[in-house]
């Protein structure tokens, strides 16, 4: 028997770590014979800690929201061979249809297998795609192989694939590089520190391949410094693929040659940009670079460079082993393969998502995502992260598609999926992500230096309600005016998130502006406290926790708030027992 | 920022092995702040200037790379750094109000440092524990599914730690 523990960077915070030390020593203390393993995020965080028992057959038993206490039991369970002994912890069949439902090619070994064994990694066919390619295919086959798989990049901007490989393979000059953006930026999305943590040689390997195909000598892993786990154990893993000969000089025997290593970032967003984060590798400031030239031509050291973002390269092993075709067999149209999404905000089952392409929103988050959290209404789902905008319920039998998201005004993106419910006020979501962009806006150009900002400070004033008529058409030209005139993806992108929610939820934005009220109750400053004479018991509770002593009143006796002195700051609802405060 | 005269003395020997290695490694300049940040908790004055020095540039251009990119401090921090997340996820479910209640609790604000040395408060676009959030980070080490009340109490247990200690 196999005990795994999946032991990604959320499942450790969950708990993970702490029932692995526990179920460890009580192994090592009764001589239970049974193997103890760790794998990466399998992506159900919503019950995380995870683990897996696999009988001698392959049976797998999956326990969840396991803790340490529950150490005991699953050991005594796994001595005497009885799993139903612990049948209280395992998963219910409504939990185990996330995972069922989905279709894994970039994640497919996540959760599976132990990131830290290379072992693990080339018995379950590693590396075999990239002897295929070293051995059996010209650089050219790659390109074509890729070209045919239909492969656009996962990044966000959706660039077929083969076409910058081919570009960089075809320019001319030398040595040529290989970067991989592990920058993973947008806040409110992790699929490509899932891969790193839990199929780091699947990056390795797509990278590899990448590497034979434009012809570099030097592949660059470019990741976050946030990501501190991903970085420990892509270090080894690129360790351990040294030490086996699949990174170095003379391949496989191939004649082909490259170095790997690591670039740690150093926090700020628009070194997702490709040649902001050029910049960033050569040691400057990561502000963007005039295009053309492109990288592809004249990239890191000004040398024909390739970049592509982690679940890009996850994918590559599959489509050499399976063939392209096989890949362009899901999908739309337009767009081919999975795509990897990390479904959050107030959704019941939260995690990561691979599903073909062309499965619409609503099927991923009701039937997948188990629909919105504590059953509240759905109001909008936001994609794409600072780039992207946010999707209303009319949209929600939308495709997943580049071309038909982009037509809703939002963007695939790179795959951050929050849902949103009717507690969550659209203007306010506004600002937050203007506020974020503003931050992280890098100041080479004046619209996008300055215009955030001075949307920034609009949207301010309409969620504290000081909003003006007029407020709404300044938005839109200021928005335009960045678009139009930004030089990098961040800019042109800043405003996507004021321009869907004006477009979407517009009656909000006037909700705001014209009657000074916030619909969703969120904003603060519109709203209104008071305490309902009927419902009112006389306790006193909300007095005594009112930290600005604004709620008087005799107890046994309804209470009064003085909206003077009110600050807002809700606590009188929240100690409430009887539902006496409303807030309008 | 001081000038360089307010002369804040660091060990700057340190450095040694850090510059051996990549001083003349072009493009390393992200790297070696990074380790002497490392080394040092932040980075002074006076190490800024060693650094300029030793790969032949200007302090204004190394405070420039230095200043572009969130990571890096220029005063000492707390025993404890606690990175609270204010990504997408964790802002839909409430990470200003955990915020609002560790600054109440710290008495600090967002890029403060406690009197007593203990905390650091800063605040950070993701951490990527999207699920779990609210979120924070202190020390490499993750708590998720925070409330006001579990944040507050979190702390109190590291206060409590760092007075065995």
């Amino acid at each position: 028997m196999k005990i795994v523990i999946g032991q990604g960077s959320c499942g450790i915070a969950a708990g993970a770590g702490k029932v692995h030390s526990a179920l460890k020593n009580i192994i090592e203390r009764e001589n239970i014979d049974v193997k103890l393993g760790i794998s990466g995020c399998i992506g159900m965080c919503f019950v995380e800690p995870i683990v897996d028992i696999y009988s001698d057959d392959g049976r797998l038993t999956r326990l969840v929201n396991v803790s340490e206490k529950d150490a005991q039991d699953i050991a005594n369970a796994v001595k005497s061979g009885d799993l139903a002994t612990v049948d209280r912890l395992k998963i219910s069949d409504e939990d185990a249809s996330f995972l069922a439902q989905q279709t894994r090619v970039a994640l497919r070994h996540c959760g599976v297998i132990n990131p830290e064994d290379i072992g693990e990694y080339v018995a379950a066919d590693g590396y075999r795609a990239l002897e295929k390619a070293l051995k059996e295919m010209t650089p050219e086959d790659v390109i074509e192989e890729i070209k045919t798989s239909g492969l656009k990049g996962r990044g966000g901007a959706g660039f077929p694939t083969w076409f910058k490989w081919n570009a960089a393979r075809q320019a001319e000059g030398g040595p040529k590089y290989l970067i991989c953006n592990a920058d993973e930026g947008d806040p409110g999305a992790f699929m490509d520190r899932a891969v790193i943590e839990g199929d780091p040689h699947n990056l390795i390997e797509g990278m590899l391949i990448a590497a034979y195909a434009i012809g570099a000598i030097e592949a660059i892993v470019y990741v976050r410094a946030e990501y501190p786990l991903a970085i420990v154990r892509l270090t080894r893993a690129i360790e351990d693929a040294k030490a086996r000969g699949f990174i170095g000089d003379n391949i496989m025997g191939s004649g082909f040659s490259c170095r790997m290593r690591i670039k740690a970032g150093a926090g700020a967003f628009v070194c997702g940009e490709e040649t902001a984060l050029i910049e960033s590798l050569q040691g400057e400031r990561g502000m963007p670079r005039l295009k053309p030239p492109f990288p592809a031509n004249a990239g890191y050291w000004y040398k024909p460079s390739n970049i592509n973002n982690v679940e890009t390269f996850a994918n590559v092993p599959w489509i050499l082993l399976n063939g392209g075709e096989a890949f362009a067999a899901m999908g739309t149209p337009d767009s081919k393969g999975t795509k990897v999404f990390a479904l959050t905000g107030k959704i019941k089952r939260g995690g990561l998502v691979e599903i073909p392409m062309g499965m619409t929103l609503r099927d991923v988050i009701y039937k997948i995502g188990g629909g919105i959290r504590d059953d509240k209404e759905f109001k909008a789902v936001q994609m794409g992260g600072p780039s992207g905008g946010c999707i209303p319920k009319a949209l929600l039998d939308t495709e997943i598609d580049y071309k038909k998201l982009g037509e809703t005004g939002a963007i695939m993106g790179s795959g951050g999926m929050v849902v949103m419910d009717s507690s969550t006020c659209m203007v306010n979501m506004a600002k937050f992500f203007l506020e974020f962009t503003t931050k992280e806006s890098c100041g080479k150009c004046v619209h996008c230096r300055i215009g955030t900002k001075r949307m920034n400070e609009i949207l301010g004033r309409i969620i504290s309600g000081d909003g003006r008529d007029g407020d709404i058409e300044l938005l839109e030209e200021l928005c335009y005016a960045i678009k139009d005139s930004a030089l990098c993806g961040l800019g042109q992108t800043a405003p996507n998130p004021v321009l869907t929610t004006i477009r979407y939820f517009r009656d909000e934005y006037e909700a705001h502006i014209k009657d000074k009220k916030c619909p969703a109750k969120e904003c603060a400053a519109l709203l209104t406290y008071s305490i309902d004479r009927e419902k009112c018991v006389g306790c006193g509770m909300c007095a005594k926790n009112c930290p600005v002593s604004a709620i008087s009143g005799e107890r046994k006796s309804p209470f009064t708030i003085d909206p003077f002195s009110c600050i807002r700051c809700g606590q009188c609802v929240h100690s409430c027992k009887f539902g006496a405060v409303t807030v309008e | 920022m001081g000038c360089c005269c307010s002369k804040n003395k660091s060990d700057l020997s340190l450095l040694d092995d850090v510059l051996a290695e990549y001083r003349d490694v072009d493009g390393s300049l992200i790297t070696i702040l990074q380790k002497a940040q490392d080394i040092y908790g932040y980075l002074p004055t006076d190490v800024i200037y060693h650094i300029a020095e030793q790969i032949k540039t200007t302090p204004a251009r190394v405070l420039g790379v230095a200043t572009f990119y969130t990571q890096f401090r220029f005063t000492p921090v707390g025993k404890y750094l606690i990175l609270m997340c204010d990504g997408t996820a964790c802002h839909v479910n409430g990470s200003e109000r955990i915020l609002s209640a560790i600054s109440e609790d710290l008495g600090i604000s967002d890029g403060g440092t406690t009197e007593d040395g203990l905390f650091s408060l800063k605040t950070v676009a993701c951490l990527g524990c999207c699920s779990l959030s609210p979120v924070m980070m202190i020390n490499g080490e993750t708590y998720g599914t925070l409330t006001p009340a579990k944040a507050k109490s979190i702390l109190a247990e590291l206060r409590a730690k760092a007075r065995e200690e």
